[in-house]
């Protein structure tokens, strides 16, 4: 790490992860959100409304640290990653553009009335900014897949005189057909999320026999949702992810795989551990012939190793691509198999008296967090050694004039700062889950002044 | 096509300055106006529905730049690396300030936000303009097109001078007064009573400060950077834009003599943006063709032709363009009428 560019990436991947925590549990709240708030209007049932207030007061928290930590990533593109930057701004820089310009726009007007508005708004009204909220934290979502897409499967540019690429296809841009699938299968993830956060908090709210009418909404949603997106999450999407990766980085495949020597009838790797010097799966355990079907649908084809391919061209962190790539896999396994149960106990109406079940539910929010992150390290570092894939290797794209002492400097600087608002996070959520989604909220009671003690 | 993307750019970071300056102008003033702790609720709750709003318009721009002139957004935000992570630092601490100060009571937190907010405020107006002054004066920019400027070196202007040089501070504590005039006005109007009144006295002190740099810094800067009398003499009716300079002072004065009415705040605070909308753009029109002045000569600075992307690009982004700024209108427009009217002190700042 003591050259520009190994600073500079982990400079990235830092406030990139640590930036990632907030929006995947907002978009997935978003939906969760808009779905709630549509049963509270057509049930005409106040405790909807409740959960709408409490997980939108959540939702807020978030908000403000993902915008809050959101802001550098749009900096370092130019600070960080200058070459780059100036090569392919014309492209990307579009998307990035229009994701201020039609998203923060839209969410950052509509958050406090969605928050605060509801009795002014009346409930269609109030219905209506919840959609919008949920609309622009979508649509930024894809702006930003768009962007990564771009960069992952290069299109619908031209390639000026001074080799600084310029868009020439607007819509060949946005509809990107790796954009398509990246966009569901992240947003499934997302929604994840916010469905294991949310039936968490209820299974949390039922053990500890507090708010336990609000906890059974939160279950119910929360599972109803999940169940859906952890299906969808492996097949189709996970699937059309995957054969795209095939086909157009075949040598990202070999590593997530860890598939050293190309094979026809390749088989699937559950476990084992790359040992990159000796080329080799240690300690493998494996479906034969799985990985031919699973990327070309026929048992016995031939999916190329990293052997076809040159060094060079290797992703150059082969265990974390392939370690990021199983640790997703099989954490989304888990998460079908924990929603179907959880799905079938609560369809029996035994939920509620399962402890067991609600325990593992409580425990398990954190996963999905893990498997999010676990899924972009796979994609962002499979990418490598390209910052555009095929067009720019990554040591180009660096700001040639930025030191290595200066990127640390910010970097450290990001570290402290980023603590200091990881504790300030936790204390917050902590107090909003302490409080409940009781009538008597917090953000309220705080902001009027009669329930303030006299401290001045 | 790239002139016209000049403009729309330099208007939209004009529409930043004015919108989040006198939020960033608030929070200067934020201890001196507001002394309690409903005060401050006060201060804060003008604010709140919008600050993220009107920050949106930094990342609107900093994008619109990114690819229309991707060579420039390059050369600069790596040229200007310390500074630039330095105000997202100030960015990152001033949002969770006011966001996060009314959410618990009691006599420690809410006080140390309210200086938290207030510090940030104050060097991110001082960040922005020595920003501004840095592109006035011209940067070491290279034959490769980059450059990187150390914070400060011996603070005398010259060849190897950094970011921080004496003209550069001076522009920067201009930009300080400027803001804060603004947000002292910005909390004149929209705030009552004692609050009111102290942002009354700050903001007349404030102006006759701004009058005096404005003539400060107008004078050197016509020494400083020769494009701007040339560019005067080439187009004269570029005059327009000091003469709106001078017009807003005039008006600031005169609608903060004598009894203060609600009307006569709200007119001292739009000429407040006159006046900083006229700094701005005539600092543009006496840059430009220039964004970015290399300290070596005309020859290895920045123009909008050499920076720029091809013209295509510049089409396809006119079109999404014009329809994003029609919608962010519409939301301003709402956002703003909906929480018009002055806050009351002692009133909840949630927005019913």
């Amino acid at each position: 790490m003591g050259n520009a560019v190994g600073v500079d990436r982990l400079h990235f991947a830092f406030t990139v992860t640590f930036h990632y925590i907030f929006p995947q549990l907002t978009m997935g709240l978003a939906l969760l959100l808009l779905v709630l708030k549509t049963a509270a209007l057509r049930t005409g049932n106040e405790s909807y409304n409740r959960a709408v207030q409490f997980w939108g007061r959540i939702f807020a928290i978030n908000f403000a640290f993902g915008v809050v930590t959101g802001i550098p990533m749009e900096f370092q593109f130019g600070t960080n990653w200058a070459a780059f930057s100036r090569s392919s701004g014309g492209v990307i820089g579009q998307t990035l553009a229009m994701e201020g310009v039609f998203s923060f726009f839209l969410e950052s007007t509509f958050l406090g009335l969605m928050l605060f508005g509801e009795k002014r708004l009346g409930q269609l009204g109030h219905w209506f900014s919840v959609f919008l909220v949920w609309l622009g934290s979508w649509l930024s979502g894809y702006l930003i897949i768009a962007t990564d897409a771009w960069m992952q499967h290069p299109l619908a540019y031209s390639q000026g005189p001074g080799g600084n690429f310029a868009l020439a296809s607007f819509w060949g841009l946005l509809l990107n057909p790796w954009a398509l699938w990246q966009y569901a299968h992240n947003m499934l993830g997302a929604v994840q999320t916010g469905a294991f956060v949310m039936a968490a908090l209820g299974a949390f709210y039922l053990l500890s026999r507090r708010f336990e009418a609000d906890a059974r909404i939160f279950l119910r949603t929360g599972i109803v949702v999940g169940v859906i997106a952890a299906i969808l999450q492996l097949f189709p999407t996970g699937d059309a992810q995957g054969v795209y990766v095939a086909r157009y980085q075949p040598v990202t495949l070999a590593a997530m795989e860890g598939l050293f020597a190309s094979e026809a009838g390749a088989p699937l790797a559950i476990l084992g551990q790359p040992d990159v010097e000796n080329r080799r799966l240690d300690n493998p355990l494996v479906i034969p012939k799985a990985l031919s079907f699973l990327t070309y649908r026929a048992w016995t084809a031939e999916v190329r190793g990293l052997d076809s391919f040159p060094q060079s061209d290797w992703p150059d962190f082969i265990p974390l691509v392939y370690y990021s790539y199983h640790v997703m896999v099989g954490l989304g396994t888990i998460f079908i198999a924990i929603m179907l149960v959880s799905a079938f106990l609560l369809a029996r109406g035994s939920l509620h008296n399962s402890p067991w079940m609600l325990w593992i539910l409580m425990l398990a929010f954190p996963f999905p967090y893990i498997a999010n992150t676990a899924g972009w390290i796979t994609a962002e570092a499979g990418r490598q050694p390209w910052v555009i894939y095929g067009l720019m290797r990554t040591p180009a794209g660096i700001s040639p004039q930025v030191s290595s002492g200066n990127v640390w400097f910010t970097l450290i600087g990001f570290f402290g700062m980023y603590l200091v608002l990881g504790i300030l996070f936790l204390f917050l959520v902590y107090r909003q889950i302490d409080g409940g989604p009781a009538p008597d909220v917090r953000l309220h009671a705080v902001s009027a002044p009669a329930a303030q003690p006299a401290t001045d | 096509m790239p002139t016209l993307w000049f403009c729309l750019i330099a208007l939209m970071l004009a529409t930043y300055v004015l919108l989040d300056g006198f939020d960033l102008g608030a929070g200067i003033v934020h201890l001196g106006v507001a002394r309690t702790d409903p005060e401050r609720r006060a201060v804060i709750g003008s604010i709140a529905p919008v600050w993220d709003g009107n920050e949106v318009w930094l990342l609107a721009a900093g994008g619109t730049l990114f690819f229309a002139f991707p060579v420039l957004y390059a050369s600069s935000f790596s040229g200007f690396y310390l500074p630039l992570i330095m105000v997202l630092w100030l960015l990152i601490l001033r949002g969770i300030s006011v966001e996060f100060r009314s959410l618990v009571a009691g006599s420690v937190w809410s006080p140390f936000w309210d200086l938290v907010f207030c510090l940030s405020s104050a060097l991110l107006a001082i960040f922005y303009g020595a920003a501004l002054g840095n592109v006035v004066r011209g940067v070491p920019l290279d034959a490769s097109g980059y450059f990187f400027e150390p914070l400060w070196t011996n603070f005398r202007f010259g060849a190897d001078a950094g970011i921080l040089d004496w003209y550069t501070i001076l522009i920067g504590i201009a930009a300080y007064l400027a803001l804060a005039m603004h947000g002292a006005l910005w909390v004149a109007y929209k705030c009552e009573a004692e609050v009111a009144a102290r942002a009354r006295r700050i903001a007349r002190l404030g102006s006759g400060a701004v009058l005096l740099m404005t003539v400060l810094i107008t004078l050197i800067t016509l020494r400083i950077q020769p494009q701007i009398l040339l560019n005067l003499s080439a187009h004269p009716w570029g005059f327009v834009f000091p003469a709106i300079v001078i017009a807003s002072l005039a008006g600031i004065f005169y609608y903060m003599r004598g009894e203060s009415t609600s009307v006569k705040a709200r007119r001292a605070f739009v000429h407040s943006c006159g006046y900083l909308l006229g700094m701005l753009t005539s600092a543009a029109f006496g840059l430009y063709p220039y964004v970015l002045p290399a300290r070596a000569g005309p020859a290895l600075s920045l123009s909008i032709y050499n920076s720029r992307t091809s013209d295509r690009a510049m089409r396809i982004g006119l079109a999404w363009w014009i329809v994003g700024m029609i919608l962010a209108a519409i939301y301003f427009t709402f956002l703003y009428r909906r929480f018009a009217g002055p806050v009351r002190t002692g009133e909840s700042h949630g927005y019913d």
